[in-house]
């Protein structure tokens, strides 16, 4: 059943949103946060647990320091100041999915507070969102609920527990209220979110794959009177996994808060769920049935003081800010905004940055790794870093496009060939004879043979419809099992026709 | 009663290793001693024989190799059952483990495992360590083996009344506000609580995180000085254990050179409700220390008159957090599970069934302790009393190397007695309480028994890892009274009724 909504321009025309957003983001280190176990996605169900991340009786929490790393890291990108004394918090609340019923977070000590991240929207405008603080914490293990029509918990049968993932380490990064962003509200939102996942992926902290849940969003939204000083008050979408369902939950939720206060209605402090197919949100949880999380510092650890030497060592380390080593490489490549975002969407920037630096044009290894290399990736179910090719091999296989040794089509079977373990582009080329025919006695004789195969068409040439040489030369490529240079097949035919 | 079960664990250890004996036969010798008191004194809850047999004949074949072992290779221990032991029961003396079995060992019993210490078996406790005399245990009570119609103190009452009742020379406990060094009093043994993170608490079943501390038992200052060493020093599983030497515990156990010692005596520490047997036994054991040449002097920590009440708010919040856990989902007990049942009745009525009425007490107050719009009341104003009983402390340690108290302010009491009066039972750790809260290291020794026969025991608590100085003035003690007494204090405890068993015992709950 769908709520009331109000369209999109009434909405903004009566109301102001305000939004609060929460980022979490899973470190990709090694291990998990409080033992050594494995924090690698998608093992077998509970294979990689312990004692400690089981939270079984007597097991006690020692926390890993590369996730302590990662978090400054994090912080300082977020131009954030660095607590010199924090500590780690108990969170104590029930779920079946977490190990200990309390989750090891932070609570009014996070490592990281008050910093600020320009999050450029799509027409160029930069736009400022206040950070309030990011903080460390500890994942959950993973529910799934069987037997039911929803895959929800209610009306289960029974569920199934995974806890590999309980105990790998998070950093929730929470916003101030975002204001002043008007009708570009879920633009923002979605831009943030982005943004965020650039930082993150330059910094190698995490491999911010939504789909995977080691980047989830939950959007708080509020509306008010313009000119109005208090905040409305706000739902909480939680857990929404794409970026477009970003914008869609933060769109319909103004619309659907604007037609219950039009309507003289109050807004309910309550959680949501985005329900990707219907384009909408649902109730969750009322705030009347939110738990007391009985904070209280994690005994079991001893607190966190960086030293401020350290702090500006991990400092020195930091990338150069995504947004504009964007700009930078955009000018350097000459490329249109459409091409960078393919780009950068294929997860291909730095790819593409290292196949220039091996000798490639920008256009070309744009091309190779958005196209052809994407497409691989995709039905290999992996990512571009994780496909098996280098850049100094995609550089290595335009050269020999450039220099005629090879064409495209080819070059996907040198693909082909270093995939399967080939070896280098030449030698892949070398063994498996791809080189391009360009010996005029080979090309003429395959000519002569497609136009005695193919008298009509050699006839419409002779009579001046040069344009039909393309099915002349398709048939001599194909004799030529597509080891052929083109161009010269098209002038040694009209040669002979014209 | 067999001779070997008398010795001393360092004594057994040399013949032990003299092959004068076998660890075997030593152990052999225990497990019939159990076989023959324990259905009366009720200490251990499990009793792993072919475990103990295993790692003694172990012991043998290393020495018999030629092989060099530790200084206390071959001796049998009883172990708290709040300490995890790969493969053997651990229950934290609760009804809501009753079966579990732990797929890992604590730091604590792995370093005993390798330095080829003999685990007899789990000793009984009250539940979860929730209380003052182990009558709080889901399993029963523990006897006092001086009379048994006493308790033997709490929570570790099992650990001490083994070595009382010479069913093992060793035995571990945990001491959060006492545990160690209140039954070692009422049991007339040696309990030592060592500096909060002298010893890894990785794989002890938590009450309170901050003020627990696993602890050497023994009926000698020197065996619980080598078992200290023992189970001693860094673990980085547990990252507020302390990254610093052990204290030289054996060399002072051996030295018991009081001469020149400051001693204070905190005045807040006695008078007005402590027995006069108590204090007199007290007052006798501190000019015997002047006798052997330490120097006396009253101090005073004015904070400690709020130590109790402040432990008993830090202690329920952090062990309603610790014990949420235990939700009947993953292991241990499960009641009602029939299909009908959401995950919240299940896990309701496994806590009702599988939790005592001490322990759901601690766990309502604190969770109301942490409650939002009271922990600043009650959780952070007893932090706060927390720094003040530390600056007590400090400033005390500044005028002496020691402090002195009685261990308890009665000796012990009867079964039952106290079982109805929470309050009551609580006042019984009023001169351990501080210690735990302060994180210092503090003791317990036999000084005396009382008209009636039961022992009394002499606290004495040094700074943060000056655990040494507990054991100086412990060896000088033992050796003036020694000489008084004709031997050890334990010498007097009384016959105990013994059994021949109808079946031979194996491992599992023993009632």
């Amino acid at each position: 059943m769908s709520d009331p909504i109000l369209s999109y321009e009434e909405a903004l025309a009566a109301y102001e949103p305000v939004m609060g957003l929460e980022v979490h983001v899973e470190l990709n280190t090694a291990s998990k946060m409080f033992c050594g176990c494995s924090a690698e996605f998608g093992a077998p169900p509970n294979t990689h647990t312990c004692p400690v991340c089981l939270g079984l009786p007597g097991s006690m929490p020692a926390i890993n320091g590369k996730a302590v790393e990662s978090a400054i890291r994090m912080g300082l990108a977020l131009n954030c100041s660095i607590a010199e004394w924090c500590r780690m918090s108990r969170k104590n609340y029930f779920y079946p999915d977490m190990p200990k019923d309390y989750q090891t977070s932070q609570y009014d000590e996070p490592i990281a507070y008050d910093g600020h991240l320009d999050v450029e929207l799509d027409d160029g405008e930069v736009f400022r969102v206040e950070i309030e603080r990011a903080h460390m914490e500890e994942d959950a293990g993973k529910l799934t609920h069987l037997g039911g029509e929803t895959g929800r918990l209610h009306g289960a049968d029974y569920s199934l527990l995974d806890y590999n993932r309980a105990g790998v380490p998070l950093i929730e990064i929470v916003t101030k209220p975002i204001i002043g962003a008007g009708a570009r509200a879920p633009e923002v939102a979605r831009r943030y979110v982005e943004t965020v996942r650039d930082l993150m992926r330059a910094l190698g902290v995490s491999d911010v794959r939504m789909n995977e849940g080691s980047l989830r969003c939950d959007a708080n939204v509020s509306l008010r009177p313009w000119g109005r000083e208090k905040l409305g008050t706000r739902t909480e979408t939680k857990n929404i996994n794409s970026f477009r369902s970003i914008e869609g939950a933060v769109t319909y939720e103004i619309q659907r808060q604007a037609a219950l206060l039009q309507d003289g209605g109050t807004i309910q402090q309550c959680t949501r769920n985005w329900l990707e197919h219907l384009g909408e949100t649902s109730f969750g949880r009322s705030k009347e049935e939110a738990e007391d999380y009985r904070y209280f510092p994690e005994p079991d650890l001893v607190p966190i003081a960086p030293s401020r030497e350290w702090v500006e060592e991990l400092r020195a380390t930091l990338p150069e800010d995504p947004t504009k080593k964007r700009h930078r490489l955009q000018a350097e490549w000459g490329f249109s905004d459409l091409e960078m975002r393919d780009v950068v969407n294929a997860g291909a920037l730095g790819l593409v940055e290292s196949t220039v630096a091996a000798g490639a044009s920008a256009q070309a290894a744009r091309k190779w790794w958005t196209t052809e290399l994407s497409r691989r990736a995709n039905e290999a179910g992996t990512t571009l870093d994780e496909l098996g090719i280098t850049p100094a091999q995609v550089a290595g296989v335009q050269a020999l496009v450039e220099a005629g040794t090879i064409n495209d089509k080819l070059a996907r079977q040198v693909f082909d060939g270093i995939l399967a373990g080939e070896g280098e582009p030449e030698q892949v080329v070398a063994t498996r004879g791809l080189a391009v025919v360009s010996d005029d006695g080979a090309l003429a004789a395959a000519v002569d043979k497609a136009i005695a195969a193919n008298p009509d068409v050699a006839d419409r040439i002779r009579g001046g419809r040069v344009q039909a040489a393309g099915a002349l030369i398709g048939a001599v490529m194909k004799e030529m099992r597509g080891q052929a240079d083109a161009g010269r097949v098209r002038e040694i035919i009209l040669d002979k026709l014209g | 009663m067999s001779e070997l079960i008398t010795a001393d664990a360092a004594d057994l250890a040399g013949r032990i290793a003299r092959r004068e004996v076998s660890s075997v036969e030593v152990t052999t010798a225990h497990l019939d001693r159990i076989a023959a008191v324990d259905p009366t004194i009720h200490a251990f809850l499990s009793v792993d024989e072919q475990g103990a047999l295993e790692q003694a004949a172990a012991v043998d074949a290393r020495i018999a190799a030629g092989e060099t072992v530790g200084p206390l290779a071959g001796v049998p221990l009883a172990l708290k059952d709040v300490l995890a032991q790969r493969g053997v029961p651990t229950t934290a003396g609760s009804r809501i483990l009753e079966g579990w079995r732990p797929p890992y060992n604590a730091t604590v019993t792995q370093r005993l495992l390798d330095a080829g210490i003999v685990i007899l078996g789990k000793t009984n406790m009250d539940e979860f360590a929730m209380g003052s005399s182990t009558e709080n245990s889901a399993y029963g009570p523990t006897y006092n083996p001086w009379d048994l119609t006493r308790v033997p103190g709490g929570s570790g009452g099992g650990s001490a009344a083994a070595l009382a009742a010479f069913e093992a020379p060793l035995a571990i406990g945990t001491d959060t506000g006492g545990s160690i060094r209140q039954p070692a009093g009422f049991t007339g043994t040696v309990g030592i609580k060592p500096t909060y993170g002298g010893t890894s608490r990785f794989g002890q079943i938590a009450l309170a995180s901050s003020l627990d501390q696993p602890g050497p038992c023994g009926r000698t200052v020197l065996d619980t000085a080598l078992l200290h060493e023992v189970i001693a020093g860094y673990d980085p599983m547990d990252q507020t254990s302390l990254d610093a030497p052990v204290p030289p515990v054996v060399r002072a156990a051996r030295s018991g050179d009081v001469t020149g010692l400051r001693i204070g005596v905190v005045r807040e520490l006695g008078g007005e409700g402590y027995a006069p047997e108590v204090e007199a036994n007290f007052h006798a054991t501190v000019e015997m220390l002047a006798d052997l040449g330490a120097e006396v002097v009253e101090v005073s920590c004015p904070n400690f008159e709020y130590a109790l009440a402040a432990y008993y708010l830090i202690l329920p919040s952090e062990a309603s957090s610790n014990l949420a856990r235990f939700d009947a989902m993953r292991y241990g007990l499960r009641v009602g599970d029939d299909g009908t049942r959401s995950t919240e009745q299940v896990m309701a009525l496994t806590r009702e069934a599988g939790f005592g009425a001490e322990v759901k007490r601690r766990i309502i107050i604190g969770t109301y302790a942490l409650s939002a719009g009271y922990r600043d009341a009650y959780y952070g104003s007893a932090q706060k009393v927390r720094t003040l009983v530390q600056q007590d402390f400090a400033a005390a340690f500044a005028q002496a190397d020691v402090l002195v108290s009685p261990t308890t302010p009665t000796p012990a009491f009867r079964m039952g007695e106290r079982v109805d009066d929470p309050m009551a039972m609580y006042l019984n750790d009023l001169c351990t309480i501080p210690t735990n809260l302060a994180g210092n290291a503090a003791a317990s020794f036999p000084s005396g028994l009382t008209t009636d026969g039961l022992p009394l025991g002499f606290h004495v608590m040094a700074p943060h890892l000056a655990d040494d100085r507990l054991y100086r003035v412990g060896a000088a003690l033992e050796r003036r009274l020694s000489a008084t007494w004709g031997g050890p204090l334990l010498r007097k405890v009384p016959a105990l009724p013994t059994t021949t068993p109808a079946t031979t015992m194996t491992e599992g709950v023993t009632r």
